[in-house]
């Protein structure tokens, strides 16, 4: 379950970024940019907490 | 900037850390990646345009100033933190006693404060979209509607009730969100370098092109918007330097580094610099400048309406999580500045409290409006008793007085570094009020004074104490 998490996770977080580099390039509107990364934040916002932080703590530090 | 140190706190407090707690390089690059990828980011960005920058300043002026940034980090904090391997708090109350630890940390919290209300500010600007209600502008200094209350107060209000209920879940959160942060502060920059090429008219099929567009559109340099201070390339490498001077000059990060194998580790603050100091500003400053090119009579830095139009919901939910998972810890982080003051009062009560007073602060927008000003004040405030440190670590001994000599003599307030303190302060506003030394650059004089004032002071004081 876990690695299929985070390749879901995975293609999330080029989702993010990616229909930007379209815009860019003169390849998508930036209202579909705009829904595109919309959908892959709720994507990253569900899998993520799935599997992030579950197995190891993050590292101890300060006060 | 960094306010979201992590809070394990409790953890070898008034002990040296021990060989097997110590992290891997790793760990330091992730947790500085994040934390400098805040809400404050996409107020800085913009507050460079606004002060007239020019693309070569900018540019140059941040990747040099932040390297003089690592390299504070690397050559100043870490060493120290490496050997002592002490929290911040323990080595200071060594230094300086038990009381002049805890004015240190009302000054801190104070500070801690202002910086978590500008956070919440940011936050706040995302409800405007939503909501139509007037948002203050570039030289507010009052709250200037009703509706700007009553948004600060329901974010600042929220982000005071979860620090008080518990740090964790909200560092948990923080951690989940750190890596879509980063990459939607990339596509802000992404999408306003397109808005612009789109807007002039311009091809871009070299770096030269690029370099064009750069210098003649985006950054032009020229007169800043009125009442700001121009900024020049040594106007933004100090601040770029300074504008963590509390965590490395002023050896905040001493108790971070204490869990570091090696000195070197250092290098690692690289990643929040040259992601959150470079790309994340210069991105925020393109949004900026792109709204300035659409309507030059538009002049208010307001994060949300900037993020919303670029990336639309997801940009105004990268704004509230900025702010509000950076603005959770800073308030946590005073609260236990402040708790240390009054012991006896419950934490929830005190974090709630300073939560309170952030949000109050939040909704001055002369905080975050002149946000470049307030974090070079933090700096040298907390300046002082980093060079303290640093002497009495180094050079004390050399000299032939005794180090941590507070511990030694058991003294509660060791006057050699409560004067160095005071002293300096007074010499850096003296330098400012009448030397015309701008703010952003007196720490760097202020420090050498801080550090000849502490062995002069130590020479006489040492000996008095002795006679």
């Amino acid at each position: 379950m876990r690695p299929l998490l985070q390749i879901i996770s995975v293609i999330a977080l080029s989702l993010t970024v990616f229909p930007s580099l379209m815009f860019f390039a003169g390849m998508m509107e930036l209202d579909r940019m705009k829904w595109l990364m919309m959908a892959a934040t709720v994507a990253w916002f569900i899998a993520t907490p799935l599997w992030m932080g579950r197995e190891k703590e993050n590292p101890p530090a300060t006060d | 900037m960094s306010e979201e140190q992590s809070q394990a706190g409790g953890e070898f407090e008034r002990q040296p850390v021990p060989k097997e707690s110590l992290l891997g390089f790793k760990s330091f690059i992730g947790m500085y990646a994040g934390e400098h990828c805040a809400g404050t980011e996409l107020m800085i960005g913009p507050l460079f345009v606004a002060a007239g920058v020019s693309a070569f300043d900018l540019i140059f002026g941040l990747i040099f100033g932040n390297l003089l940034a690592v390299l504070s980090w690397m050559f100043i904090c870490a060493p120290i933190a490496t050997r002592a391997r002490l929290t911040l708090y323990y080595q200071l109350e060594k230094i300086c006693g038990r009381n002049l630890v805890t004015l240190y940390n009302l000054a801190n919290g104070v500070m801690f404060c202002f910086l978590a209300g500008s956070m919440i500010t940011v936050s706040a600007t995302a409800v405007g979209v939503c909501v139509n209600f007037p948002m203050p502008g570039l030289n507010d200094i009052m709250p200037n509607s009703i509706g700007w209350i009553l948004a600060v107060l329901a974010v600042g209000g929220l982000i005071a009730i979860v620090a008080a209920f518990g740090y964790n879940s909200v560092a948990k959160f923080a951690n989940i969100a750190s890596p879509w942060m980063v990459l939607v502060f990339l596509v802000f920059g992404i999408v306003g370098l397109r808005q612009f090429i789109v807007a002039s008219d311009t091809s871009i099929g070299s770096l030269s092109d690029l370099w064009q567009l750069a210098t003649t559109e985006i950054w032009k340099g020229g007169d800043p918007i009125k009442d700001q201070t121009k900024f020049t390339f040594w106007h933004v490498t100090f601040f770029a330097w300074f504008c963590n001077m509390a965590m490395h000059i002023g050896m905040s990060d001493l108790t971070i580094f204490r869990f570091a194998r090696k000195s070197w580790y250092g290098v690692a603050t690289a990643s929040g610099m040259y992601v959150g100091h470079f790309m994340a500003w210069i991105s925020a400053s393109l949004l900026y400048a792109y709204q300035l090119r659409l309507d030059p009579t538009d002049d208010s830095v307001l994060p949300g309406p900037m993020a919303f139009r670029a990336a639309g919901y997801a940009g105004l939910l990268c704004v509230v999580i900025a702010g509000w998972t950076t603005a959770n810890p800073t308030i946590y982080r005073a609260g236990l500045a402040f708790q240390a003051i009054v012991p006896r009062m419950p934490r929830f009560s005190v974090t709630l409290a300073t939560g309170m007073l952030a949000t109050v602060a939040g909704m001055f927008p002369a905080i975050a409006m002149k946000l470049l000003g307030f974090v070079a004040i933090y700096g040298m405030i907390l300046m002082p008793m980093g060079a303290v440190i640093f002497v009495d670590y180094y050079l004390l001994k050399k000299f032939g007085m005794q180090s941590n000599y507070a511990e030694l003599s058991r003294k509660t307030f060791n006057w050699a570094a409560g004067l160095t303190w005071f002293i300096t302060l007074g010499t850096c506003v003296a330098l400012v009020k009448f030397a015309g030394v701008q703010i952003y650059f007196v720490s760097l004089p202020g420090w050498f004074v801080a550090a000849v004032l502490y062995i002069v002071l130590s020479k006489i004081y040492q000996k008095k104490v002795h006679q």
